[in-house]
């Protein structure tokens, strides 16, 4: 009697855990009111983990584990560098697929017999060791570990992908003949096979991620997490337990939508992205026309004296130089000087998605300044100067007037419109992508060479002078 | 049998949930949400919890099933809680 009271409890906490996810969720999606939302589904999952705690087989074990993953991860988290965060969040990602993994691992070991509901087993290991080897690569990508990798490696990775996935799908059908009565295979057989299976999950992840280059990152990490909330969705259904289901469900669909989100701003299809990448997806071989015209610290400094409206363009490369407070400070220093400051933010800026908000916002620079390509572009014609910084793809114009071009047709931040152009770079190479850019070519563009947090930093000193 | 295909039922429904329940977020918020649902999906912590512990390796999947999906939760909520005190308007 009192087992099924437990039960019950346990299952009255799931729903309103349930609830608070949902809500949390929902709350997350907007500025006002995200802070709050995270702590609402930071609440539900309290309420889940200790209804669950009240009947646990093992408590010693148990909270011996979380104390030991919850010291890691909130050391982790407090404290990792703002810049840090893509890779941070890829981490933590492939540790919740890596756990998913090992829960299903588990409950294989339980079975005696065979029966259909181990399909799904085998579905959650795979998917959840994508998740971990896949999240694992994109984590050393994103912390440079992990260069471009050569072509022969990434079409190797692209047959290991191929062969990864066709083994786990002969693996699972080997499930459904055995049950069917169709094949009949020793337990010991299976076991075997099964062990070859948790070792292919996790080549299959490292083979799908290894080709993907660091500029489509943060479609990459979004997939992830859509799959690491699809494999706690599967194990949830293993082991019955419909906290799993719902609240894995939701971050799996959330996940996809960012995905979405972020390939529709690339203008790219998900296949193109993983499985063809920028070089082979046409040539760009138009001549650019015009010269590159560099400018030094002091003449920009009278350029952007004299505007009006300034909008700056962060990339990557300010991400890299650590640059969002001196850009905060020379924002505030042009406001002083009767400037109209904004911010133009591609969605794909950077190495995740959303990643200058979050520097920005780390800088203090109020987010009703930051404007999205669709808001900022229609007035570009009376932006004064358009600074950017470290940015490349996303202001390419051959995305607009190169057909040929492999990033033709995706939305950019139209800069070339502006009356001066000031860019900052480090040096002429390419973008991610590998294009060449025209925008450095323009009449109305100005190249500030050297290292953003430095050029910028020049021009703050040049202001308080 | 049938509790499964209930299961399955649950799962649809929060599927679509979680398509509309996401369908527009500012730019702003991807990364924050993003890495909020990563914590959600920390939840297998409580699927962990109900596992069976007879056994080393039974004991040591369970250990790492729980300490991994503990980084998953706790770095997920207070990483997301440290970016989201940022985002101010003023």
């Amino acid at each position: 009697m009192m087992d099924f009271d437990f039960t019950m409890l346990q299952q009255i906490g799931y729903i309103a855990s349930a609830i608070l996810f949902i809500y949390g969720l929902k709350m997350l999606s907007s500025e006002s009111s995200a802070a709050k939302g995270n702590m609402v589904s930071s609440f539900g999952m309290l309420l889940a983990i200790l209804v669950t705690l009240i009947d646990v087989i093992n408590p010693l074990l148990m909270l011996s584990a979380i104390l030991v993953g919850g010291s890691i991860g909130a050391v982790f988290a407090l404290r990792v560098k703002m810049t840090s965060i893509p890779e941070m969040v890829a981490l933590f990602n492939g540790f919740g697929g890596l756990s998913s993994y090992f829960l299903a691992w588990s409950e294989f070991n339980n079975q005696t017999e065979i029966s259909l509901v181990m399909t799904l087993t085998y579905l959650t290991i795979f998917i959840g060791g994508i998740t971990f080897s896949g999240s694992l690569i994109a984590f050393f990508k994103l912390s440079e570990v992990l260069k471009n990798t050569s072509n022969f490696v990434n079409s190797a990775s692209r047959w290991m992908l191929i062969f990864g996935c066709s083994f786990a799908l002969l693996c699972i059908l080997q499930i459904v003949l055995n049950v069917s009565g169709l094949l009949i295979l020793e337990m010991d057989l299976i076991r075997i096979i099964f062990v070859c299976f948790l070792i292919a999950s996790l080549i299959t992840g490292l083979a799908f991620v290894l080709p993907i280059g660091g500029g489509d990152m943060p479609v990459v990490i979004s997939l992830l997490n859509s799959l690491s909330g699809i494999a706690a969705a599967l194990a949830g259904i293993i082991i019955t337990n419909t906290a799993l289901i719902v609240a894995g469900c939701l971050v799996g669909a959330s996940g996809l939508v960012l995905t979405l989100i972020m390939a529709k701003s690339m203008n790219r299809t998900l296949y193109n992205i993983f499985f063809v990448g920028y070089a082979a997806s046409g040539s760009s071989d138009a001549e650019i026309e015009g010269e590159i015209k560099p400018i030094t610290a002091e003449d920009a400094y009278l350029v952007i004296e004299a505007a009006r409206s300034v909008l700056i363009v962060p990339g990557y490369g300010m991400a890299v130089a650590q640059a969002q407070h001196v850009v905060k400070e020379l924002g505030d220093l042009l406001e002083n000087n009767d400037c109209e400051v904004s911010y133009g933010i591609h969605p794909v800026a950077g190495r995740m998605p959303g990643h200058m908000n979050v520097l920005l916002a780390e800088a203090n620079v109020s987010y009703d300044n930051l404007l999205e390509p669709k808001d900022i572009n229609p007035k570009m014609g009376i932006v004064d100067v358009a600074i950017v910084i470290g940015a490349n793809d996303v202001v390419n114009p051959s995305a607009t007037e190169q057909p040929g071009s492999p990033i033709y047709g995706m939305p950019i931040l139209e800069v070339y419109k502006a009356k001066t152009v000031m860019v900052l770079k480090r040096s002429m190479s390419s973008g991610f992508a590998g294009v060449q850019n025209p925008l450095f070519f323009k009449e109305n563009s100005r190249m500030l060479f050297g290292d953003a947090k430095e050029s910028i930093s020049k021009l703050v000193a040049e202001f308080k002078e | 049998m049938e509790i499964y295909l209930l299961l399955f039922f649950i799962l649809i429904l929060a599927i679509f949930l979680g398509l509309e329940l996401i369908s527009k977020i500012p730019s702003t918020l991807h990364t924050p949400l993003m890495s909020g649902a990563n914590a959600i999906s920390g939840i297998t912590l409580v699927g962990a919890l109900t596992l069976q512990t007879d056994g080393t390796l039974q004991m040591v999947l369970a250990f790492c099933a729980i300490a991994f999906a503990s980084i998953n939760v706790f770095g997920g909520y207070l990483v997301t809680n440290r970016m989201l005190k940022m985002f101010k308007k003023k």
